[in-house]
């Protein structure tokens, strides 16, 4: 097992400085000088060179590779050419909203998806069947900021004044606020990667609420994170029904699956114990594999519910050309994705011992 | 069926009766939900080349003496008959919503089709390159591709979209280019598996060259995948041209373009909420006719799934 761990991490590496590279050329190929951009009409020959040499763009393209590379290793993402501020701080902020969601819209998907996706192939062929497939193919060809409005619409309008009335939009109610972890504990900030960490803990609403003891935070916090992750997790609950009822029905039709019956256990036993856990591989995978889904559609969701995620963030940076900006956050998201099919590989072979020795 | 009454079968019978086309073609227009996507395509289709005749005003002019954002007038329903008809409403630009999503769907299905077509001529060609020659370049290619699949593809299409600048046929390209990749994948893959067989061997043997090897040889064996692939990609095309719409860096004012529509009265949901349900639904409609058919094709097409589910 560590030894597959150990060469799938190997495999890893090159696509790690893909990634670097892909996000540097994607900020350096951008039409448009970015000291116009961020002086606009102050920009006069002289300040774009002072711009310029401040920010290290009157190096050579490959210096400023290697500046970028070697900054990113020690933690320094640059500052937004926007407010200043460093870009670390900025993901601090941004990033646990997102993870949230994401989180939450993954637990979502999975567990009705796996449930549909096990009703309909227990009744195969069946009216149940047909109506969950047809769900299903309808959920992944929904666009995602189409549903989001709709569910907003009748959370928020429709069902005012009942108990089922939802916030749509914002991440938490006007009269919540959060105290930073560190003020709450009465430690000073250690800096640096631990305050980073700290940092995202602290901004973590539902974490917060939690380590705090503040529980009307947590509550208020998944209160207006519920709608968002209705929304997100929709198109992998479609896709992650699908692969569980044929995963399910290509494991069913399986003669150790007879053997168990004729043995004389309980249907029920054999569908846990035997089916499922046969048919989870391909199942997990399909989860792993909706992470980018889930996360591209957090973006989508954040814009229409209000929240103060990393894609709202990153479409204004992409709209006002905050290089760094960008290029950090693409950084980050793309090390979630790689690191999350990282997962699902140890994952499989945890379940299935066969790739383990392969 | 027949074959005991009719013991001998005329040479062309024959030939129908074992000809893959004509039995693929039986089988899809057998199947269940992909009858439901071909409808559902059909009226898309009809609805785009009959545009000019379907909708009852322009969709880009801006109406006179119309209330913005009025509710949905039908005449048979009811809508006082001194009123004029407009059996969508009217957008928050005083324009007829029918029209506009009428004309949206030439819009769409060019989208659809024109990203993918470009996306299964680059993606093919590299995959039949990577896979056809191998070796070193083999491994440049499919590396290069698999930093590109190690962004989220919405992700990697707003950011491409923001080094080409916001805009349609910008927004189209990078979608393209995410789906570059999977396409490149998929072709690799069936040369794979054919590159060593018997006849392949046998048409090198006989002097063809690798071009020709590559095209008449190889390449049929590609063509399953490549449209059932290309089938779920439009789906995914469409629904992703219309993310970036939404966003606003995609399709411009004023174009018909069904995610610009639902982005542009996305604030007003609240108030008129069918100038967001009804494009959205249109989106819904045609990604989902595409995402049946594909799916049906798929069944139909891959011999391993005949017994399965």
């Amino acid at each position: 097992m560590l030894q597959f761990l150990v060469r799938r991490l190997l495999l890893v590496l090159p696509v790690l400085v893909g990634i670097l590279f892909v996000t540097f050329a994607i900020t350096r190929m951008v039409p448009g000088d970015p000291c116009f951009v961020m002086l606009g009409e102050k920009a006069t020959v002289e300040s774009c060179k002072d711009f310029n040499v401040r920010f290290g763009l009157d190096k050579s393209i490959p210096e400023q590779f290697v500046r970028y590379v070697t900054n990113l290793a020690q933690g320094d993402f640059g500052n937004s050419l926007k407010d200043h501020r460093p870009i670390t701080t900025v993901i601090s902020e941004r990033l646990p909203m997102t993870i949230e969601l994401t989180i939450l819209a993954m637990l979502f998907s999975s567990t009705i998806g796996i449930i549909m996706g096990v009703i309909a192939a227990l009744n195969r062929n069946s009216f149940i069947d047909t109506l969950t497939m047809l769900g299903a193919n309808m959920g992944v060809s929904m666009p995602i900021f189409w549903l989001g409005l709709l569910l907003a619409y009748f959370f928020a309008l429709v069902l005012k004044g009942t108990p089922f009335a939802l916030p749509p939009t914002g991440r938490l109610s006007a009269a919540m606020s959060m105290v930073p972890l560190a003020k709450a504990w009465g430690i000073t900030d250690p800096g640096g990667v631990r305050g980073f960490f700290l940092a995202l803990l602290s901004n973590s609403a539902i974490l917060n609420g939690l380590l705090t003891g503040n529980y009307a935070l947590t509550l208020d916090a998944l209160k207006h994170l519920i709608l968002p992750s209705l929304a997100v997790g929709t198109v992998s609950l479609s896709v992650i029904a699908r692969m569980t009822r044929s995963a399910l029905l290509e494991v069913l039709g399986q003669d150790y699956i007879r053997t168990a019956r004729a043995k004389g256990l309980k249907y029920g036993t054999v569908i846990r114990k035997h089916a499922l856990r046969n048919a989870l591989i391909p199942i997990v995978t399909i989860i792993g594999i909706q992470t980018g889904g889930l996360l591209s559609g957090a973006v989508l969701t954040e814009t229409i519910f209000s929240l103060p995620g990393v894609g709202s963030r990153m479409v204004d940076a992409i709209l006002g050309r905050d290089y760094p900006v960008v290029q950090g956050f693409s950084v980050v998201i793309a090390l979630i994705f790689v690191f999350s099919n990282l997962i699902v590989d140890a994952s499989y072979a945890y379940l299935d011992p066969r790739v383990r020795v392969k | 069926m027949s074959e005991n009454n009719v013991p001998v079968l005329s040479a062309d019978a024959m030939h129908e009766r074992d000809n893959p086309y004509v039995l693929m073609g039986k089988r899809i227009f057998q199947h269940r939900s992909a009858q439901l996507g071909m409808f559902l395509l059909g009226v898309l289709i009809f609805c785009a080349i009959f545009a000019q005749q379907i909708a009852p005003f322009d969709p880009l002019i801006q109406l006179d003496n119309v209330k913005r954002r009025s509710t949905p007038c039908i005449h048979l329903f009811g809508c006082p008959a001194d009123q004029p008809e407009h059996i969508m409403g009217i957008d928050g630009n005083s324009r007829d919503l029918f029209s506009r999503i009428i004309y949206g769907s030439r819009l769409s299905l060019q989208i659809g089709i024109a990203t993918v077509s470009f996306a299964i001529l680059l993606g093919g060609l590299l995959g039949a390159v990577a896979g056809f020659v191998g070796g070193w370049l083999d491994d440049v290619i499919m590396r290069t591709l698999d930093v590109l699949m190690a962004f989220p593809s919405l992700l990697l299409a707003i950011a491409i979209v923001s080094v080409l600048g916001p805009g349609l046929i910008n927004a189209l390209l990078a979608i393209a280019i995410v789906d570059i990749p999977i396409f490149a994948r998929v072709v690799r893959a069936s040369v794979l598996s054919v590159k060593e067989l018997d006849y392949v061997m046998a048409s090198k043997a006989q002097g063809a060259s690798d071009l020709r090897v590559l095209v008449t040889r190889i390449m049929p064996n590609a063509l399953t995948p490549l449209i059932v692939q290309g089938t779920l990609g439009i789906a995914s095309a469409i629904l992703s041209a219309a993310a970036l719409s939404f966003l606003g860096l995609g399709a411009e004012f004023p174009t018909p373009e069904w995610g610009l529509m639902l982005g542009e009265e996305r604030n007003s949901v609240f108030n008129a909420p069918f100038l967001v349900f009804l494009p959205g639904m249109a989106i819904m409609l045609t990604v989902l006719s595409f995402n049946l058919i594909g799916d049906g094709l798929r069944d139909v097409l891959d011999p391993r799934l005949v017994h399965g589910g």
